[in-house]
Order: structure tokens, then sequence, then C-alpha cells
């Protein structure tokens, strides 16, 4: 194949994906600088009041007081968003171990098993949930039926309960990588540790880890990125009492029609999930030149 | 005396139980939906009897059939173009020059993978009321081609990587022409690979929720987004019985792909056409 078919090949796709993502973003970042127009959209003249917005409220003769009520959304979005890469992390190494010490057929079956619900629609995942929380719920009807409670417990909107609907949603993003790190490793390593007399967990610490990192680090941000960005599992289990960053982006180009500080917040996002992404790549370059 | 040393590693106590509570996780809340469907019950989560009734009603209800159709076309015309283009990359990727920013190409069609959907939504939402772009189902056709088109390359990069040069090399030795080779090696060679993104395009597709909220206008609503609106109404049979439908569609494509993806599959498809060859 020559240079020019090569370069023709790849035209249509990268092309469509340039211009209609590169270019929407490269927008949006234009749009953070812009002043927000009434009824959507926006107008001139450019400002920062956008980025100014997420810090500190401004009154009509322009002073600034700090206001962190975006700060705590952006704050408790990071966090949840670490806590299910945590948790999914902790469900999702062993998970990987098992189903590489498997024979090959099993291993197919349960990475089926496991990658299958990522396919089916995040709406419906998370709407199951809402079954089985609510306060006329299965499990609160469960526990009645035992007799171990009187009155149904408040399961559903609140944290863990987003919390439970992010970990649902995105732990086979973690499994995956993991098991194909898993895959590769070279089980006389394993056996040499054994054989000098390692017990599992000084195996565990000193050898698998370490050899899994890139796995790991793939792992994290796939589960990180999404979850920093989530719309839909604090939307219908948090009951809107937990705003996350990626509901407060949505309400600013549908309720609230401020679209200078909905772009602002949607490169903020961006911004995190590319440094993560960098964080990512060096690490991995830094064990693969190191092996 | 040491303790017994486990030299058979790959047996570890405990980690079964593990594995098997985690998919019991993944798995219970979609059989809850799926079960509660067939209840005959008006309350969801009171079992009073099996019925087909929710399914009826919902089969029959104008505005559910009506998203449903906007649904399959819009899927439909985004697999179709997000597939054509992912052969062509797929290709350039697996077969074609090593250029210079190959790393960066790369890096371009995964982008929809990467940046969070939410991100997407709004920034194709304003790029599309920007040029003041309001031509209906088209809107979601390209927001849907754009996001499906590294879903539809990764089988078929994938495919070409497994299936190796050894036919095409074959061939361009016997003098094909690379349209030629193309037409009749590495086309029904990758074949598996393309049918393969196709399905997951259509079911990424049909899926999607958030960039169809976001875009959609008026007169365009696909099935997820009028579901997600029945639900912000409240926990109703009707609900569960299109989000059944739409489950089993779904999981029924994704175990089609895994079936086809098989490394059985895939070695018997691979040694038909070489077989046909004839040796000297």
């Amino acid at each position: 194949m020559r240079l020019k078919t090569t370069l023709l090949l790849l035209l249509p796709a990268i092309g469509l994906i340039f211009l209609f993502m590169v270019i929407p973003m490269l927008i949006s970042l234009l749009y953070s600088f812009m002043t927000a127009n009434v009824y959507g959209g926006v107008t001139m003249p450019l400002t920062v009041d956008a980025y100014v917005q997420m810090l500190f409220d401004q009154d009509f003769s322009g002073n600034l007081t700090f206001m962190p009520d975006y700060l705590w959304i952006m704050l408790r979005s990071f966090y949840l968003a670490v806590a299910t890469t945590v948790l999914s992390l902790a469900l999702g190494f062993p998970v990987a171990w098992y189903i590489m010490c498997q024979s090959p057929a099993r291993r197919t079956l349960l990475l089926t098993l496991v990658t299958l619900p990522f396919w089916i629609n995040t709406l419906i995942r998370t709407y199951c949930w809402i079954l089985l929380l609510r306060d006329s719920g299965l499990v609160n009807g469960f526990l009645q039926y035992l007799g171990l409670i009187d009155h149904p417990l408040p399961l559903l909107y609140n944290q863990p309960a987003v919390l439970l609907g992010l970990v649902y949603t995105f732990l086979p993003f973690m499994v995956l990588p993991i098991y194909a790190t898993l895959e590769r490793l070279d089980p006389r390593l394993v056996e040499a540790a054994y054989d000098l007399y390692a017990s599992r967990w000084r195996l565990f610490r000193r050898v698998i880890w370490p050899l899994t990192k890139p796995g790991i680090a793939a792992g994290t941000v796939l589960v990180f990125a999404p979850a920093l960005g989530s719309f839909l599992q604090p939307d219908m289990l948090g009951g809107g009492k937990q705003l996350l960053i990626g509901s407060l982006i949505e309400m600013q180009f549908t309720s609230s029609r401020n679209w200078p500080f909905g772009s602002a917040l949607a490169i903020l996002v961006t911004a995190a999930v590319i440094l993560a992404l960098i964080l990512q790549s060096r690490r991995t370059k830094a064990m693969e030149a190191r092996a | 005396m040491r303790k017994f040393r486990p030299f058979d590693w790959r047996h570890n106590p405990g980690f079964g139980t593990f594995t098997a509570l985690t998919i019991l996780f993944l798995y219970a809340p979609l059989v809850v939906l799926v079960v509660y469907a067939f209840n005959a019950n008006r309350l969801v989560t009171i079992w009073s009897g099996f019925s087909l009734k929710w399914f009826v009603q919902a089969v029959n209800d104008g505005n559910i059939r009506l998203a449903a159709e906007t649904s399959l076309i819009v899927a439909g015309c985004a697999t179709v173009c997000a597939t054509t283009f992912a052969i062509a990359a797929a290709l350039a990727f697996e077969r074609g020059w090593n250029f210079l920013g190959r790393g960066i190409a790369v890096g371009v069609v995964m982008i929809p993978l990467v940046v969070p959907e939410i991100v997407v939504a709004v920034t194709t939402l304003i790029f599309f009321s920007m040029l003041d772009m309001r031509i209906g189902m088209l809107n979601l056709v390209i927001a849907h081609t754009v996001f499906c088109i590294p879903f539809a390359m990764l089988p078929m990069q994938g495919r070409l990587r497994s299936m190796g040069t050894a036919c095409e090399d074959a061939a361009r030795d016997l003098y094909g022409s690379e349209w030629r080779i193309f037409r009749r090696i590495t086309l029904p060679l990758m074949a598996p690979g393309i049918v393969a993104g196709a399905i997951l395009a259509f079911v990424s597709s049909l899926d999607d929720f958030l960039i169809s909220f976001m875009v959609s206008g008026a007169g365009s609503t696909t099935l997820p987004v009028y579901v997600y609106g029945m639900m912000r109404q409240g926990v109703t049979p009707e609900v569960n019985a299109v989000s059944t439908i739409l489950l089993l569609i779904s999981a029924g494509l994704a175990v089609l792909v895994f079936l086809l993806s098989r490394p059985s599959a895939v070695s018997r498809t691979a040694g038909a056409p070489a077989s046909a060859v004839p040796s000297s």
C-alpha cells in the first residue's frame, strides 16, 4: 500500500472525528470565554466570567465574594470518581486474577460474562437499581419480610447509591485491561517466587502487582474518566440532592441557559481526563523503559 | 517444618466464590428487571402472576413505536457510515504506511472512547446550534457515526492482525492488483471482523442516551430518550417491558459478536480460503 492510499483511507474517519468532535471542543473552549445570552447561546464581549463563576459570586456592582458551592460539586465529583476507581480495582483485580488462572475455555466464558453488561444500555442498568433500592423495592421488601426492619431504609437517593451505580456501570472497564496484562505475565516468575518461599501476600506485593501496573493504570483511566463526567447515575440514583459536575454541565444547556459556564465546566472535565491520560502513559512508558 | 507450599498457584481458595459473587452483582439487577416485566401487578415489585400484558401495551403505544423507529433508522444509518469509514481506517492502520503522525491519527480515532459522554454531548450541541444545523434525524446520524467509528474499527483491527498477511503476500506474488487482492482476499478474510464491528456500532448507537438526549430536537426522540422520560414519571411496568426488549436486543447482539470472534471461529474461517488455494 502506498503512502497516498494510506492517507486517503484514513481521511474519512479522521476527518469526520476532527470536524464533529475536535472542532466542537475548540469551539466550546472559545464559548467558555464569551458572555451568556439569556435565551441560550452566547454573545460578545470576551470575558473570563465563566471561570470566575466557578469560585466566586459576582454582585451587580462587580464585587466578588468567595462562593464554594460549585467547588463542592467539583470536589464531590472528584471524590466519587476516585472512590469508584478504588472500589472497581478492589473488586476487579481478584476477578481478573481468578479468570487468568482458569482453563482457556473457561477464561473465554468468564470474560464474556464480565464484558456482556457493558453492551447493555446504561440507562436500563441504572434503572434496575431503582427497582431494587427504592422504599417499596426488593431489598427493603426482603428485609421487612425477614422482620429485620419495620420501616423501609432510605437506600436510594443518597451518595452510596450513586457510588454503587457507578461501580456497577464501570466495573468491566477495570477487569478487562488488568486481565490483558495478567494474561501476558510469565508464570515462571510466579513459580520462582514460590520456590523461593514467598508467601501469597509477598508474591502479590512484590511480583504480581508491579508487573500488572500498566493494566491497572489503563483500567484506572477507563473507570475514572467516565465516572468523573457521569450524568445518569447521579441523576437517577442521587435524586437531585447529589449534584455532580455532569449534571451541572447538563443544566447549563437546559434549564439554566448559561452556555459559557457549561462550556467552561466541560473544558475542565476534559482537561482532568487528558491529565489522567498523560499521567498514565508516562507511567506506562517509565515502566517499559525499566523492563 | 515449613508449611505446604502452593506449587499449584493457579488454585486460589476463595477467589472462585468472590468472582461468582461479583458476576451475581452484575447480573442480579438485570434478572430482577426482566422477571418483573412479566408481572401482572400494576405495582412493579409486588408479584401477582405471570402476564405479557405490559409488553402488548408497550408495543401498541404509538409514542414508543415512533421512538423505536427513530432509534432503528439512526442506528442503521450510523452503522453503515461508521462501518465503511472504519474498514478504510482499519486497513490503513494495519496494512498501510507507517507514516509520521500515525500515533496522532490513532489518538484522534480513539477520542470518542476517552472523552466523557457529557462533554461530547454538549460540544456537539454547541457545534450544531452554532451552524444552525437543525436537520432532525441527520444531526443524530452524524453524532452517532462519530462515536461509533472506534467501536466498529477495533474488532476489524484485531481480525486483520490475527489473520496475518500470508494470503495477501501470496496473491501479490502472483501479480494480483491491489484492488483485486482487497476484493478477493482481504475483504472475505476480514468479514467476521467487519460483522462484529458493525454489530458493536449498531449496539452502541442503539444504547446511546446522553448524546441523543442533548442533540435530538423535537420530532427525533430516540427510544432511550423516550424511556428516560417515562422513568422520570415513575416506576411503571411498561418501563420494565420496554427496557427488557432493549436489554434482550443488546445482549443478543453482543453474544453474537462474542461467538463471531471466538478463537475457534477465527481459525475455521481463516483456514477455509487458505486450503482452497491449490498447493503446488
